[in-house]
């Protein structure tokens, strides 16, 4: 093979290799990508059934019931405006209690949220960081009450 | 006053990074000879920045509470070990960390390198200091270490206590060597390409270099997977996290880079993509330090609070990495063509290996990077998780991995010989693998199954470069070559297996309950206080057996007070066919306790192939120093007898 044309395939190859990547990626962030939604959002109903979604709010005081089990809880997050009820099975991290914020990654399924993993704020410095945004516009919020 | 003799080392340090760019200008711009003066600047810098970050250990050890970054970062309850490790667990001190690794390194390079020319060499240590020069700046405006408070305080905020552990005191400090490694390669190719000298010699000097930050980022990977499985109680070794991301992509790009420079040292080909890759390989390395330095990671908007390290971060490596890739533009063009090859050939199968790794690379980054850049642009918030990586990166690792076992088979520039006949005990063992599994196990995931097939196929098939000959003449390099390919075998089924068959069992349990987990019947016998250093805990007692004589595990939940934390210890036991893995959760208001079991068959063999692979990486890296050396002595001797 010629210099020249051995350096034309590898080019090519190459820039087909970059193709690939992006199509693929693309395809794959189109399909896999989860979503963060407020309750509010849905209610609104923005958030596919079955699609995995994460969910972010207040958990609502006096909402959490465990289960005979001791391990399945149900509680409800809250954004103020709308509320959504959350099914989820397993230890929940170790700041997570009714009135502060928490993560739930899951899907959507009869108008219940399936949670898979339940993200707390962890400690005083870290919290997951769509709560920050959400604490944030909620002092907001009230200053405008005010 | 340490803290100042480490200040006033910082800005010593500086000035001849500055001095030594100079001296690069000089020698590009005249014919003069400054390869004397630039070697012993750059070991001078090496060892102020040392001092420096002595200095910055110094005051840590010492628990100086009028030192800022002391006071918000430990307390004087700590154990020693973290006190002092404590010291590049923060932002500050870790850059500092990166700093001094990267001047060390230009030191190293200007004490040992005589491969390349004098010329070259000058080049990539004055490339090498700007890079320093960068990081100087950004620790000296936007991130001084030493920075006093007035009064000292009594007593420091302390660490937080997940990063109180071994792990702690080696992982970082084992990855940022594997990163700043990869910044010589990065200035050897800036060195090359402004001389114009790329070839093999270029390729023998850059070599030890990527093998060895290669090494360390594996082994930095495989430590902080376990640390994350062991750590966080999770049970999970690999979470596709954008930090593990930011280590997993230098890792990549140095892989295919170990791969191609092989090709440029042997054969004098593919001269202009090996240095575009070591420009990406050390360009990942930077992209990474700024995801996890610039706080861009927990929200777009953490970046916009504290402007100042983000965007002096961000600006450095858009002014390095845009430098580097605008002399590549220029100078790819003007590199000489290197020897031909034919399709089937050791240069053609390295080349895919290339190719492949550089679309794996590709996905990784725009999944890292796509919630950010959806945020800045929409504001809709977004997360990329295992889903997406596992199903785009996962087949084509598969597809990676099983060519793995064919391409040092090949003979450079052409195949002549029948290589695919040598492939067919590998190609059964690959076809019974999937077979059994679909006999025995009909109901796992596709990847798992087409993982035990890979890895029984490249199991065997990453030997075959061994066999045939006697093993015991074969170079290092080979045995190397071969440990590594069949680590990555180990891995995989490692990886197939805990994907397959990891049973798991989440309950409430009163002491004296037993519940099981795979062939495992647990029973808490007792829950009780207990109490460290600078914690407390509650402790479950758990007995496992199954058959033979029973195992103890003491799982706990610790609680530490500076600052208020809670976290999970699991408790491990480890068999030759796998680990028991128990967590205890909360209190039940029955009396009982959570409990959470893992049964997971042979997930060691994940940090095993992890090890192997870096094994294999140390033993190629002695036998090429090793070889070096002994024709640097054999010549040595020549010239000794010629004009004695």
């Amino acid at each position: 093979m010629k210099p020249k044309s051995q350096r034309l395939i590898l080019v090519s190859a190459a820039l087909a290799a970059v193709l690939v990547a992006v199509l693929l990626a693309m395809w794959g962030l189109r399909s896999q990508a989860s979503y963060f939604y407020t309750p509010a959002e849905i209610a609104a109903g923005k958030a596919e059934p079955g699609k995995a979604v994460r969910l972010g709010g207040m958990v609502e005081r006096g909402s959490i019931q465990r289960q005979p089990d001791g391990v399945t809880i149900r509680f409800v997050l809250t954004d103020g405006q709308a509320r959504t009820p959350v099914f989820y099975r397993g230890i929940t991290p170790d700041l997570f209690r009714e009135g502060s914020g928490a993560v739930a990654e899951g899907r959507l399924q009869n108008g219940t949220f399936v949670a898979d993993t339940i993200l707390a704020k962890h400690d005083e410095r870290y919290m997951p960081p769509e709560l920050g945004n959400l604490s944030a516009e909620h002092k907001a919020g009230k200053t405008l009450e005010k | 006053m340490i803290a100042e003799a480490g200040l006033a080392a910082l800005w010593l340090a500086a000035g001849l990074a500055a001095f030594q760019f100079l001296l690069m200008g000089l020698a590009l711009r005249s014919q003069v000879d400054v390869a004397r003066p630039m070697r012993a600047v750059a070991m001078v810098q090496g060892m102020l920045t040392l001092v420096a970050f002595v200095m910055l250990l110094l005051v840590f050890a010492r628990s100086d509470m009028s030192v800022a970054l002391v006071y918000a970062n430990s307390s004087s309850a700590k154990p020693f070990i973290y006190k002092v490790a404590g010291a590049w667990g923060n932002h500050e001190g870790s850059m500092l960390m990166w700093v001094t690794i990267l001047a060390v390194a230009g030191a190293f390079v200007a004490l040992f390198s005589r491969r390349t020319s004098e010329r070259t060499l000058v080049a990539g240590l004055g490339s090498q200091a700007l890079l320093a020069l960068g990081f100087y700046a950004f620790l000296l405006v936007a991130s001084n270490p030493f920075a006093r408070l007035f009064p000292a305080p009594p007593d420091g905020q302390g660490l937080n206590p997940l990063l109180q552990d071994p792990g702690l005191a080696f992982h970082p400090p084992t990855l940022y060597f594997g990163y700043v490694g990869l910044s010589v390669a990065f200035s050897f190719a800036v060195g090359a390409l402004l001389t114009g000298e790329v070839d093999s010699r270029l390729a023998r000097a850059m070599r030890p270099w990527v093998l060895g930050a290669w090494i360390l980022l594996t082994l930095g990977i495989t430590a902080g997977s376990y640390w994350a499985y062991y750590e966080l109680g999770w049970g999970g070794y690999w979470f596709w996290d954008p930090v593990e991301n930011a280590s997993l992509m230098p890792w990549l790009a140095a892989t295919a880079l170990l791969h191609s420079i092989n090709v440029l040292a042997a054969r004098g080909a593919l001269k202009a993509w090996t240095m575009m890759l070591a420009v990406i390989a050390f360009s990942m390395s930077m992209v990474g330090t700024f995801l996890v330095r610039s706080g861009i990671l927990t929200s777009v908007h953490a970046f916009a609070i504290d402007p100042e390290r983000g965007t002096f971060l961000l600006a450095l490596l858009a002014i390095y990495v845009g430098a580097a890739f605008t002399l590549f533009a220029v100078r790819a063009a003007t590199l000489k063509e290197g020897a031909p090859f034919e399709l089937i050939s050791r240069e053609s199968g390295l080349v895919i290996n290339n190719l492949l790794l550089s679309v794996i690379l590709g996905i990784v980054f725009l999944g890292t990077l796509y919630p950010l850049f959806v945020e800045a642009l929409s504001g809709e918030k977004l997360s990329v998780g295992a889903p997406y990586f596992n199903a785009v990166a996962g087949p084509l690792a598969l597809i990676l991995a099983a060519l793995v076992g064919i391409g040092p088979l090949l003979s450079w520039r052409r195949e002549r010989r029948p290589v695919f006949r040598q492939l067919t005990i590998p190609a059964l063992l690959g076809v019974s693998a999937l077979a059994i599994t679909i006999i025995l196990s009909p109901d796992i995931g596709i990847l798992p199954r087409l993982g035990f097939t890979v890895a029984a196929f490249l199991a065997a098939a990453g030997i075959l470069p061994l066999v045939g000959r006697n093993p015991l003449r074969a170079p290092l390099a080979t045995w190397g070559m071969a440990i590594a390919h069949f680590g990555i075998s180990v891995a995989l089924a490692g990886m197939a297996a805990n994907a397959a068959f990891t049973s798991e069992r989440l309950a409430i349990a009163k002491p004296g309950d037993t519940l099981k987990v795979g062939p495992w019947l647990v029973q808490l016998q007792d829950v009780t206080p207990t109490a460290g250093k600078n914690w407390t805990a509650i402790e479950a007692e758990l007995r496992a057996s199954r058959g033979e004589g029973p195992v103890a595990l003491k799982p706990q939940t610790r609680y530490f007070s500076e600052p208020p934390t809670e976290t999970n210890e699991a408790a491990i036991q480890t068999f030759w066919n796998g680990q028991l893995y128990t967590v205890i959760g909360k209190a039940d208001p029955s009396g009982g306790w959570q409990l959470r079991l893992w049964w997971k068959p042979f997930v060691t063999l994940i940090w095993a192939g992890g090890a192997l692979i870096a094994l294999g990486g140390a033993l190629a890296l002695i036998g090429r120093l090793w070889r070096f050396r002994r024709r640097h002595e054999a010549a040595r001797e020549w010239r000794k007898e010629r004009y004695a």
